[in-house]
């Protein structure tokens, strides 16, 4: 068994510790509060987080045509979907789908198709708004970048991109006209 | 950095310094005279030097561009290109800076064949090809941002595929993305950013260098043999010996970089870098610099986007582990038969993984990348690990002099070349 002396000399120890962990444990977070202020100093700046909203007038958009605007930095396709690219959408069964959802959760009015035109893989703009362009085998957009085939409804096909090109939030404000934001 | 006695020197100057800061004896122990180098080592050995050189191009022509350069999403383009047609050489100091990248990436990959070759990673040698390795993500990670820079179509589209990898990540994908881009979208925070890192970061690539050449200095380098020298007779001072033979590969690597800096400077270039960054429309087919294209065809190989991430990044993580996965004994090739014939398998395998990288996603570039991504890992986890074991050797010679001195001779012939040896 060990002498009294050791016993001390381990209790000494056993201080020293809970000293070093505590003061340890204490410039740690120090450190932690200093650093965070320069970390958050790259996250969006208040100017940038300012939330934009866009107008659209949908009027002058002809059925089987498709617009693209700006919103927040990011381009939303509009598309005046034709009865057949509407019919194409809804005839699909959901275990079909990668990103499973019906094009009925995806509109508020069938003929009108709002998205995120950025491809959810890489964040590349798909080919799809401009006559002529490759469509994809699902013959809604296809993105060249990697190959992601989206339908009519904006849902993703085939190739690597995970989901769905998403819905922003819009609401309609009169007949033809919407809100993006 | 290095213990022992110090070498005396006449010129008083030098004494002085010395008595308070041990500086030339350091460098001259380092990779002068002072440092016992094996004498056998052949030119692969040169790219050493030639890494230095492309660093000191980069940094100097950099911190010129710098000078003149506008680090905003609205006015870095043109102030490219009036860095091009305006400023006095600006043109020249471009093209260096964008070819001396091309350079720079030339020199490592052919430093880490080299290593992969002769074994170079082996005990002692680990944390020597670790802290190389380490040097290597930085100077992607310098050269992705670098590119980004003059804010072209490919530069924009570039940087918002490979920021949005980040994205792949579960639960905090989205958040770290927003924090990389400083917004919703790569746009004027992350083109202010970028600049500042890419100043950055070549000065930690020279930090990291000092560590790299100091882990060299402990062991001294590895050979084509791979025998460790057994004494004086099989070392040779670094100066002049090696800076003289390197000094040729210097001039050689300088007519090629002068031939493309002033003859073909756009050869490995994108015309879509000619048109300026637009946020509304992705280039029909992005394309990397030549020096990511192996990687970029795994990354596309894999149909899932969270996979694709995982293996792009191993695919160079992966030689961190090097060192363990190999289980030879036998540090050089040359005495391996049959693990030689996998290694230049290998490299075919990264050649074919390139050339899959530079075609448009999808037919028969995107069947050969899925073979290709499969060997490449193949060729680490399940060859290295296996060949080593299986293997029988070529007989080893016992010592770097052995093979061309008469047993009768017995002592060094003093006249013979370093390359006598192999
Ligand atoms: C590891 C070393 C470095 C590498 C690999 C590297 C790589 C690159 C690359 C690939 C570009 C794009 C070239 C183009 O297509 O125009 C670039 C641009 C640029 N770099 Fe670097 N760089 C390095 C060091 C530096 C340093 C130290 C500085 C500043 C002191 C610097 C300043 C610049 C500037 C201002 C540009 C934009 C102008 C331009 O595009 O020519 N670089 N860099
Ligand atoms: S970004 Fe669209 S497929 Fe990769």
């Amino acid at each position: 068994m060990s002498s009294t002396a050791d016993k001390e000399q381990d209790k000494e120890a056993s201080r020293r510790d809970f000293l070093f962990i505590t003061a340890g444990a204490a410039s740690l977070v120090g450190a932690g509060m200093a650093v965070w202020p320069f970390i958050n100093s790259m996250n969006p700046a208040k100017d940038t987080l300012a939330l934009a909203t866009t107008e659209v007038d949908l009027s002058p958009i002809e059925e089987g045509q498709r617009i693209t605007v700006m919103w927040r930095k990011k381009p939303v396709f509009i598309d005046h979907r034709t009865k057949d690219q509407i019919e194409k959408a809804r005839n699909v069964s959901l275990s079909e789908l990668k990103d499973p959802q019906s094009d009925n959760d995806r509109v508020q009015r069938p003929e009108w198709l709002v998205l995120v035109g950025i491809c959810t893989h890489l964040g590349c703009i798909p080919k799809g708004q401009r006559t002529g362009d490759q469509l994809g085998e699902y013959k809604g957009w296809f993105c060249p970048c990697h190959g992601s085939h989206y339908d009519t409804s904006g849902r993703i096909r085939k190739g690597p991109a995970p989901t769905n090109l998403p819905v922003p939030p819009y609401k309609f404000t009169n007949e033809t006209t919407i809100q993006i934001g | 950095m290095a213990g022992g006695p110090r070498r005396q020197y006449n010129n008083p100057i030098i004494r002085w310094i010395e008595y308070r800061l041990p500086i030339v004896s350091t460098m001259e122990a380092t990779l002068g005279r002072d440092m016992p180098t094996p004498r056998n080592l052949n030119y692969w050995w040169s790219m050493g030097m030639i890494l230095t050189v492309a660093l000191a191009i980069q940094i100097l022509t950099g911190i010129f561009l710098a000078m003149h350069y506008v680090p905003t999403a609205e006015g870095a383009f043109d102030s490219v290109e009036r860095i091009m047609r305006d400023v006095n050489n600006g043109w020249m100091i471009r093209y260096m800076h964008a070819n001396g990248a091309s350079l720079f990436f030339a020199a490592v990959y052919i430093h880490i064949m080299r290593g992969l070759y002769y074994g170079s990673y082996k005990a002692p040698r680990e944390l020597l090809w670790i802290l190389g390795v380490l040097l290597l993500f930085i100077m992607m990670a310098t050269a992705f941002i670098g590119y980004v820079l003059p804010w072209g179509q490919m530069s924009f589209w570039g940087a918002t595929v490979i920021t949005n990898l980040f994205s792949a990540i579960p639960l905090i994908g989205e958040t770290l993305t927003t924090w990389i881009w400083g917004g919703f979208a790569v746009d004027n925070p992350t083109l202010n950013r970028f600049f500042s890192l890419h100043y950055l970061l070549p000065f930690v690539i020279a930090g990291i260098t000092v560590l790299h050449i100091w882990a060299l200095h402990v062991h001294g380098p590895s050979n084509p043999i791979g025998i460790s020298p057994k004494g004086k007779h099989d070392t040779l001072p670094y100066h002049p010996y090696y800076t003289t033979k390197y000094l040729t590969v210097f001039g050689i690597t300088l007519i090629i970089f002068a031939f493309f800096v002033f003859y073909e400077p756009l050869y490995l270039n994108h015309p879509d870098s000619f048109k300026p960054a637009d946020p509304l429309s992705t280039p029909s087919h992005i394309v990397p610099e030549w020096y990511f294209l192996p990687f970029y065809a795994i990354l596309r190989a894999i149909p899932d986007k969270l996979g694709g991430v995982v293996m792009f990044i191993a695919s160079v993580a992966i030689l961190f582990l090097v060192p363990f996965l190999d289980t030879s004994k036998v540090r050089s090739s040359r005495f391996r038969p049959i693990y030689k014939q996998f290694y230049w398998i290998f490299i075919a395998d990264v050649i074919l993984l390139g050339w899959c990288g530079s075609q448009p996603a999808g037919g028969i570039a995107l069947l050969l990348a899925r073979i290709g991504t499969v060997y490449y890992f193949a060729h680490f986890l399940l060859v290295m690990p296996l060949v080593g074991w299986f293997e029988k050797p070529r007989p080893i010679p016992d010592g770097i002099s052995k093979p061309v001195i008469p047993k009768e001779r017995g002592d060094i012939p003093t006249r013979s070349s370093p390359e006598a040896a192999e």
